[in-house]
């Protein structure tokens, strides 16, 4: 599902004397189809910005990446779109959602992008919700006010909502109490049983070694500075 | 070919205009009624009267009159007003033509403001004083984008302002000159004619033309032309029948003007086309005060 | 499900005022569906380059392309100017910044969202009032002001009213400019999410003209950087506000006050 090779970062900052501030060289690596890899490496290694690099937030500098067959390097924008809609899922460390949107429609908004029914979404939506132990009255409000537990569960759920093929989850389990931690994993174990393939972030020892096949220690990609 | 001399009368031309303006304006008549309901633009003359008192009619019958017609003059349906006898002793004097009060005898009628009520003739021409021929004006100022708009057939800010009215008033209230639809084309306004005349203006016999001195435009309608006012399916034109009869006449069915009879603001409906009422008075017909009438009551 | 076709495709479009260059060699296809964000500060050529594309003045160099039918891209600068307009009325839709420019303030907000669907026949009054209602709900204006004038509105319900006027013939195609300046923050963020879902839900292909990084941030798909008329960078929107690559992009996201 994923395949890696080649992958180089380098940021230059143009605005403060031309910097460059090289993050990772060499990068090789694969993730077939129900597994699950976890990223690890000392804070600062690249480990995040590889996610980014493979999600296409960040540009390569170097190298490809295949997801599903597809080369997000040097991809055009409308390939990566449509790549994100119903092939590879993100859940990032913070939610970014438009003020004011209800806490359902910001978790069935994935689904009905990849074109389900607006009903059978928020279906969806309520299920997830409910399973994260989101409180029913919190639904229909904004996710900005809830406490940093709520937005990581209300972002956790968005990921899940539609089946994607490949997922990338940064830090799935930070700040989350040991139910809500153990029903994330299980929604992770879920999703390898179906197929699909997640490469992750995970701090926790412990829960990378339940859900984890594989480690990948990004200190060895780290470009020589 | 022009006129002598003595049959114009004091050294003018024969009705006035020049041999070459009257060309002119034929010129554009022809093209206004290839395409009917087209506002053709002309060059307007100088008249003897000031813009704003019928310089457009009466260019557009100088130019059509013959030595032969039979010219009656009509302002908001009466004959014998202030305009209508200057108008009609002007051709007679620069013409010579027979002038006539009669709608059956004339064979041009030049109008201000209501068609006669007697139904008109293919051997009729009907001549409209016209002060604003662009029925989108007040939506739209820009003569630029009314040009365009008129060639586009993009007439919808037409139903807009209709719209507006239903919105406002439960109905439409145009009154008076109330938008037309020629041949299923061009939107034109018919001149303030009471929105009652209308329907008269549809497959009429008699060629109408229209005249804007002041705006220097002319546009006609060909004889038996569609000539549809502007509505919605749901609020369809309802011309408004007066609820009444003509107090003179007795006619059920004429355009009735209101008219004061005495100081305590007592009031009588009478026909506003006075040869109509006339004609129907010689055949015997009478309305429910015509005594008053016979006493000379105003 | 991939569209094959663009729906709009602007080759080389450039535009110069005398010896003021307003914008130059602009390129890009859109897709249905995508919201293209053309992000520069004042005098970048942004607002000219929209207006190029949007037909309302005539580039001096390119083309530009819209797909009219679904048979294939079609040339606007070789219509005939009554084909250029029925698209702009029907097909095309611009919001102005200023709502008073986009809307008829003298005409009531039935009739102002009336007004397209009369000029291409509609002549049932009761079905365009219902239109019009219909349309009110859809942006979120109250149904018993559709008589008012929008003079009496407030900016928001004005630009909401500009958007239901422009949508309501179900144009493919939307082009804004710096559709919620002025307008306060809180009717920011309820007109984005307005837009957003429209988009959605209908499909729609958006090109939108901004100063805000946080309006492309939240509502653009793809976005392009201009800098003196020329286009520096462009490329996905999240990417190019997280990783810009030219300086002059990595300066106006630096800039950017985070709150």
């Amino acid at each position: 599902m994923f395949e890696i090779r080649n992958l180089e970062k380098t940021f230059r900052l143009h605005n403060q004397n031309q910097a460059e501030i090289p993050v990772v060289s060499n990068v090789n690596f694969n993730v077939q189809a129900g597994e699950c890899v976890a990223l690890t490496g000392a804070s600062g290694s690249g480990k995040s910005t590889l996610l980014r690099l493979i999600y296409g937030n960040y540009l390569a500098g170097d190298g490809t990446i295949l997801v599903d067959g597809t080369n997000v390097v040097g991809a055009d924008p409308r390939t990566i779109l449509e790549l994100r809609r119903t092939t590879l899922g993100y859940v990032t460390q913070f939610l970014r959602v438009l003020p004011r949107v209800p806490t359902i429609r910001v978790v069935a908004e994935p689904l009905v992008q990849a074109g389900c029914e607006v009903d059978a979404a928020e279906e969806r939506a309520r299920y997830l919700l409910e399973k994260l132990r989101i409180p029913e009255n919190l639904w229909e409000l904004s996710p900005l006010t809830f406490s940093g537990g709520e937005q990581q569960r209300v972002n956790i759920a968005r990921g899940f909502a539609y089946d994607y093929p490949a997922l990338l989850l940064d830090e799935p389990t930070a700040s989350l109490d040991p139910a809500n931690r153990q029903t994330v994993l299980d929604m992770i174990i879920d999703a390898k049983d179906r197929g699909c393939a997640i490469i992750g972030i995970f701090h926790d020892e412990a829960a990378r070694r339940t859900v984890c096949d594989r480690e990948i220690d990004v200190t060895h990609f780290a470009a020589a500075a | 070919m022009s006129a002598t001399p003595a049959d114009a009368g004091d050294g003018y031309n024969f009705a006035y205009l020049d041999e070459q303006t009257k060309r002119m304006i034929r010129r554009a008549l022809l093209k206004a009624l290839a395409v009917p309901g087209y506002q053709v633009p002309f060059a307007s003359r100088e008249m003897p009267m000031p813009y704003g008192w019928g310089t457009g009619g009466v260019q557009v019958t100088a130019a059509c009159l013959t030595p032969d017609d039979c010219v009656k003059v009509i302002d908001q349906g009466a004959d014998d007003t202030t305009n209508a006898v200057s108008i009609r002793s002007f051709f007679a004097r620069t013409a010579g033509v027979a002038t006539t009060e009669s709608t059956e005898e004339a064979s041009l009628i030049q109008t201000r403001h209501r068609i006669p009520e007697t139904a008109l003739r293919e051997d009729q021409l009907l001549v409209y004083q016209v002060p604003i021929p662009e029925p989108l004006r007040f939506l739209e100022p820009r003569e630029t984008e009314t040009r365009k708009m008129h060639a586009l057939s993009e007439y919808g800010l037409m139903h807009v302002k209709l719209y507006e009215d239903i919105s406002r008033h439960g109905h439409i209230s145009t009154a008076y000159a109330y938008p037309v639809n020629v041949g299923g084309r061009y939107v034109m306004d018919p001149s303030p004619i009471p929105k009652f005349d209308n329907p008269k203006m549809d497959n009429c016999p008699a060629i109408q033309l229209f005249g804007a001195g002041r705006e220097q435009r002319i546009y006609a309608i060909p004889p038996y032309s569609e000539v549809k006012s502007l509505d919605f399916e749901d609020y369809p034109f309802d011309r408004l029948r007066a609820s009444g009869s003509c107090a003179l006449c007795g006619a059920d069915d004429s355009y009735l003007d209101e008219v004061i009879i005495d100081d305590q603001g007592n009031r009588m409906f009478v026909c506003s086309d006075t040869d109509f009422c006339g004609s129907r008075r010689d055949q015997g017909h009478v309305g429910d005060q015509s005594d008053l009438f016979e006493t000379g009551a105003e | 499900m991939m569209q094959e076709r663009p729906l709009f495709r602007a080759s080389a479009v450039g535009k110069s005022y005398g010896k003021q260059l307003g914008c130059r060699d602009v390129s890009f296809d859109l897709y249905p569906g995508e919201i293209m964000g053309i992000v520069g500060e004042s005098g970048s050529g942004k607002s000219t380059l929209l207006n190029c594309l949007a037909g309302q003045i005539e580039p001096d160099t390119g083309d530009i392309a819209f797909d009219v039918d679904g048979t294939g891209l079609v040339s606007t600068l070789q219509m005939s100017e009554p084909e250029r307009r029925m698209l702009a009325r029907t097909q095309w839709a611009f919001v102005h910044q200023n709502p008073r420019d986009g809307l008829r303030m003298a005409v009531s907000a039935g009739g102002n969202i009336g007004e397209r669907l009369m000029n291409i026949g509609a002549r049932h009054y009761g079905n365009i009032r219902e239109d019009a209602i219909g349309w009110m709900g859809r942006v979120e204006l109250e149904a018993n002001r559709i008589d008012d004038r929008p003079a009496n509105f407030s900016g928001g319900m004005q630009q909401r009213l500009q958007i239901a006027r422009n949508l309501v013939t179900g144009p493919r195609l939307v082009f804004m400019d710096e559709p919620t300046g002025g307008l306060d923050v809180s009717v920011q963020a309820r007109l984005l999410d307005l837009l957003r879902s429209l988009v959605q839900e209908l499909g729609l292909a958006v090109i939108i003209v901004t100063h805000d990084l946080a309006v492309v941030r939240m509502l653009a798909h793809r976005m392009m950087v201009m800098q003196k008329g020329h286009v520096v960078e462009t490329g996905l929107a999240d990417q190019v506000l997280d990783d810009p690559q030219h300086p002059y992009t990595q300066l106006l996201v630096s800039s950017v006050l985070q709150v």
